[in-house]
């Protein structure tokens, strides 16, 4: 099969499963109780990694801004900055990158082995749609639990920034927190909580198409796992540029 | 190759398994090639085929999991190609298939293993479905296992476990791909029992791919008697061990090579076909 003709399969494949997925909310059967495990599995096991995320980055951000800022003699919007970056940018594709290393390659994996043990086609072969067994739940709990995580990190990474303006820039508790409060509004908010929602669909679905996708047995459990982490974070990369574009473009930051 | 002496379905008799020129490709390789046979209710066929010769797919396009780009399978009577999914969901209900290592779902117990198609046919009665889960566990002699894990069992305990989940929903017709790869003789004995005693106690169409000369033997000629609660002899002069004669088909590169019964197969010369009986 030529290159490009594989491309367009894919393409279809992955509009099949985003496509069946989202039917599923409607239709029954749902797999509840699996999309319960799955938020615990997603969301509460991401946290280990989201929060040191979102407190470094936080802390990192603070310190460079506020080397540039007193260059300007402007370190008091120091909480402003931290703030806007964090929420509008840093939160949003950070925790989600993040998210994209634990749980894409996670998704891929395992589902990549239970099909090359047969035990999808053993779903199949008992009257379960693998689609709304395996795929819907895992994209219901991401869809759920990564703005909640992104909400988070962006807290966890204010309170970083918050420290070193403490610590290192010598501002007050008030002289931080009051412009960053002040500089949000609701479009900011808006904004961080749109892309994770984006992000949610590319996290879940690329890994369980790598792993839906698996050819070549064990082997081709560590090459899809692979692919599902390389392809998801240039997507979501990507995407988050086009969705601020557009964003902007209708005025919206 | 010899067609005669095949339990060809009687007047009136629907078979519970027929392909009708069936042809399949992946991409450009050819897997299945005008795949045609018939086999009656209660009927027992031997698949035999080197690997890459299309016997696993055989089975998976009777149980509709792949479709044929040409010809019909009729299941019971009714061409299944045409069906979608859902409808498909209904013919499997009447098959159970053990894969090649079992196919557990290795997050799931024994007992949620074996309890998941009457979960999924929405039976919610805990007490109903653990009888009917220690039952199945009892006919494979594995009750002691009900709350392991997959990961526990040995290979041999996880094909007896994959059979009790098929056939807790008493399928009318079982598929078995290559049940016995990879066990000891002994072990492997055992599950040829367990297929030969289903066929006779509950009457179950039987389709078996394997690649063991002493599986296609035991099948083939032995009977199980209720009475001894074991195995006995077949013999074909009426005499209360009779058997169906069990039909063997040997695939080729996915064409059928040789169709016939196993006097038929024994007396063969070609060199294909002596590398199963040697």
């Amino acid at each position: 099969m030529s290159y490009l003709k594989r491309k367009v399969l894919a393409i279809q494949d992955g509009t099949y499963l985003l496509t069946n997925a989202l039917r599923a909310i409607f239709t029954p059967p749902r797999y509840t109780v699996d999309t319960l495990i799955q938020m615990d599995v997603i969301g509460v096991g991401s946290l280990p990694i989201v929060l040191p995320t979102g407190l470094f980055t936080g802390m990192v951000l603070a310190l460079q801004t506020y080397r540039t800022l007193t260059r300007f003699g402007s370190a008091s919007i120091l909480g402003e900055a931290v703030a806007l970056s964090v929420v509008r940018e840093l939160g949003p594709v950070l925790t989600a990158l993040m998210v994209v290393g634990r749980v894409s390659s996670g998704i891929a994996s395992e589902i990549g082995s239970m099909l090359v043990s047969e035990q999808v086609d053993a779903l199949r072969a008992m009257g379960t749609d693998p689609q709304r067994k395996l795929v819907a739940p895992r994209l219901y709990a991401t869809l759920m639990t990564l703005p909640l995580l992104t909400i988070l990190s962006d807290f966890i990474a204010m309170l970083g920034g918050y420290v070193i303006s403490l610590t290192i820039a010598h501002l007050t508790t008030n002289e931080y927190w009051s412009p960053a409060y002040q500089s949000l509004d609701y479009r900011d908010v808006t904004q961080g909580l749109i892309k994770p929602v984006f992000f949610a669909f590319v996290v879940a679905l690329v890994g369980c198409y790598f792993g839906l996708n698996t050819t070549g047995g064990t082997e081709g459990v560590g090459r899809s796992t692979t692919q599902a982490v390389v392809v998801a974070s240039v997507v979501i990369l990507v995407l988050d540029f086009f969705i601020t574009l557009f964003l902007i473009g209708i005025g919206f930051a | 190759m010899s067609v005669e002496n095949l339990e060809q379905p009687g007047v009136g008799q629907v078979a519970a398994i027929q392909l009708r020129h069936a042809s399949l490709a992946f991409d450009e390789k050819r897997v299945l090639q005008d795949v045609s046979f018939e086999l009656a209710p209660a009927g027992t066929l031997i698949l035999l085929g080197v690997t890459g010769s299309g016997k696993s797919v055989l089975l998976k396009v009777i149980l509709g999991l792949l479709k044929p780009d040409s010809g019909e399978v009729l299941i019971e009577g009714e061409d299944i190609v045409p069906l979608g999914e859902s409808e498909l969901n209904a013919f499997r209900r009447r098959m159970g298939i053990v894969f090649q290592e079992g196919a557990l779902f290795d997050s799931l117990s024994v007992y949620e293993n074996v309890s998941y198609r009457l979960w999924e046919e929405g039976q919610r009665d805990e007490d109903e479905i653990e009888r009917s889960v220690r039952q199945v566990l009892g006919f494979v002699e594995l009750e002691e296992a009900i709350d392991k894990m997959p990961a526990e069992l040995s290979g041999g305990m996880r094909r007896r476990v994959a059979i009790a989940r098929a056939v807790i929903s008493q399928p009318r017709i079982m598929l078995y791909d290559s049940p016995t790869a990879g066990l000891d003789p002994v072990t492997a004995n055992t599950i040829d029992n367990l297929i030969v005693k289903l066929r006779d106690v509950q009457h179950v169409t039987s389709v078996v791919v394997t690649h063991r000369v002493p599986d296609a033997v035991m099948i083939s000629s032995f009977v199980f008697s209720p009475e001894r609660q074991g195995l006995l002899p077949a013999s074909a002069n009426g005499d209360g061990n009779r058997v169906e004669p069990t039909q063997f088909i040997v695939l080729k590169e996915g064409k059928v090579y040789f169709r016939g019964d196993r006097h038929a197969l024994v007396k063969a010369q070609d060199p294909y076909l002596r590398r199963f009986i040697e």
